[in-house]
């Protein structure tokens, strides 16, 4: 089980939160192709790698915050809070 | 190759058993194939099999970047049916069902496809209703499915708890009396075997690591671990990797991957019939032929490449499974271990063209690709080979996420995901 540190709680246990996927995915505007569209929707980037990603506190404050985990070890590197810019952790493990 | 039967088993006895030699041939590139499949699992390698033998084509190269049939053709846990709800998915999944009923014969290689029969049990009223729902749509569409009382359920299944005080209740079953289950590594050494025998190359250990392609766009070949190698068109069936592969042209995919856990007891004897799952408490049952109880368990909600989960996700199906057969309390976990599956958002797969000339892919099976081996290896076979779809997988584009002809078995399943 990951154990999350959420900015606003402390670091709590995985069950305690919900998974929101990739993170910093902005929604375009309402003229987008459906292509670009359908790209916001559905094609993800499913890195291997270091991860932006959100989770949700669920059972905790409720709040979304952000967390950079890589994927070949799930190991967290940052959590930071939404509106904040992506930190540079470089091609961590 | 040497073919099997009990003509021959007979004399390689005589001989002390000396006499066996490898069942399919251990491959260096060549400079240059006709077409790469990528990915030795049994998907890529049922692929390279009927491209060879139902299409006429002989320069294939199977590129497997570990060791053969390793990833999740190693991790699932067998069950095959073929119930699904839309009549795209469960034509799909049928013309897989018939395959596996030939399938050890026409590979002559014993598979050990048993049909068993597969329940789907029902604890909600919602997934009554649900299950019937599937029950009709597949009757309607001429697939075998029926529903079952809990009393009936128990007949068909003795070592369920059909009580109605516990914490998930059997209120029925669905009943795919044609569904079961087979030998996974037989699948993949079966197909190696016939592959290999029909001029197939099978190069293990071997990454591809970058895909090349001409100035109009059309791919001309794969850089790998193991130098470069061209060809024609390239076919992806890379599972857990397909969206870091298929990144190699750009292309990106709906795809998110999530481990999948699963464990085998300690073997026993024949105490458990028939296959059984539930969606609602992400268990899935059955019992191989060496007697361990082989458990399916949920996914993990996040994305990650780990091949691991954690272990709230088993314990989780481990405790509703121990109500529901009391017999197993007692039972020890012998090895647990995780899969990594790649999940499109609707939950049905993904066998088609891409928008790159020559290049193809078979992915999004997520947690079900194991049933569907042969029929997904055959229809991508025949993709590649004609640069078109088989009028079954022609729905299954990853263009339908624009048109928004979704396929949606995630809803139909009625699970949360």
């Amino acid at each position: 089980m990951l154990l999350i540190d959420c900015p606003y709680c402390g670091p709590r246990a995985e069950i305690e939160f919900a998974y929101g996927g990739e993170a910093h995915i902005a929604r375009p505007a309402a003229d987008v192709s459906e292509a670009e569209w359908a790209a916001f929707l559905y094609l993800r980037d499913n890195t291997k790698g270091v991860l932006a990603e959100r989770w949700r506190h669920s059972h905790g404050c409720g709040r979304f915050f952000n967390a950079l985990r890589d994927t070949r070890t799930d190991r967290f590197h940052a959590f930071y809070e939404i509106g904040t810019p992506r930190p540079d952790v470089g091609d961590a493990a | 190759m040497q073919k099997f039967s009990a003509f021959s088993l007979a004399r390689q006895a005589v001989g002390r058993h000396l006499g066996w030699r490898p069942q399919w041939r251990s491959a260096a590139p060549k400079p240059s194939y006709d077409i790469i499949i990528v990915g030795g699992g049994g998907h890529g390698l049922g692929a390279a099999y009927y491209l060879a033998k139902q299409h006429g084509l002989r320069n294939i190269a199977v590129v497997e970047r570990g060791w053969l049939a390793g990833g999740n053709t190693a991790r699932n846990t067998t069950i095959i049916r073929s119930n699904y709800l839309f009549e795209q998915s469960s034509s799909y999944y049928e013309h897989a069902l018939k395959l596996w009923e030939g399938l050890s014969e026409e590979l002559n290689y014993n598979v050990m496809f048993s049909q068993r029969g597969c329940l789907m049990v029902a604890h909600t009223v919602h997934d009554v209703q649900v299950f019937k729902r599937h029950v009709y749509a597949n009757r309607l569409n001429g697939i075998d499915n029926e529903w079952l009382t809990p009393e009936e359920t128990k007949a068909f299944c003795p070592p369920l708890n059909i009580s109605p005080n516990i914490r998930y209740p059997v209120l029925g079953a669905a009943l795919q009396r044609r569904a079961g289950t087979a030998r996974h590594d037989a699948v993949a050494w079966g197909f190696a075997r016939a592959a290999s025998d029909l001029g197939v190359d099978i190069i293990e250990n071997c990454e591809v690591t970058g895909i090349d392609r001409d100035p109009s766009g059309k791919v001309t070949g794969v850089q790998t671990t193991r130098g470069p190698i061209r060809a024609g068109k390239i076919g992806v069936s890379a599972a857990g990797h397909s969206s870091v592969v298929l990144a190699m042209a750009g292309i990106r995919l709906p795809l998110q991957v999530n481990p999948l856990q699963a464990l085998v007891s300690e073997p026993v004897k024949p105490a458990f019939p028939c296959v059984v799952m539930s969606n609602t408490i992400h268990a899935y049952i059955s019992q191989s032929d060496k007697g361990e109880m082989v458990i399916g368990a949920g996914t993990d909600s996040y994305v990650s490449y780990t091949q691991r989960g954690g272990l709230h996700i088993p314990a989780h199906t481990l405790e509703a499974i121990c109500e529901l057969v009391p017999d197993f309390r007692r039972l020890r976990m012998l090895r647990s271990w995780g899969g990594i599956t790649d999940n499109t958002p609707d939950r049905s797969p993904i066998t088609a063209k891409t928008s790159v000339p020559g290049l193809y892919v078979n992915c999004g099976w997520g947690t079900g690709g194991f049933k569907a081996t042969p029929g997904a290896a055959n229809l991508f076979a025949w993709t590649i080979a004609r640069d078109e779809p088989h009028p079954i997988n022609a729905p299954f584009t990853i263009e339908r996420f624009r048109d928004g002809t979704l396929i949606d078995e995630a809803a139909a399943a009625a699970v949360a995901h």
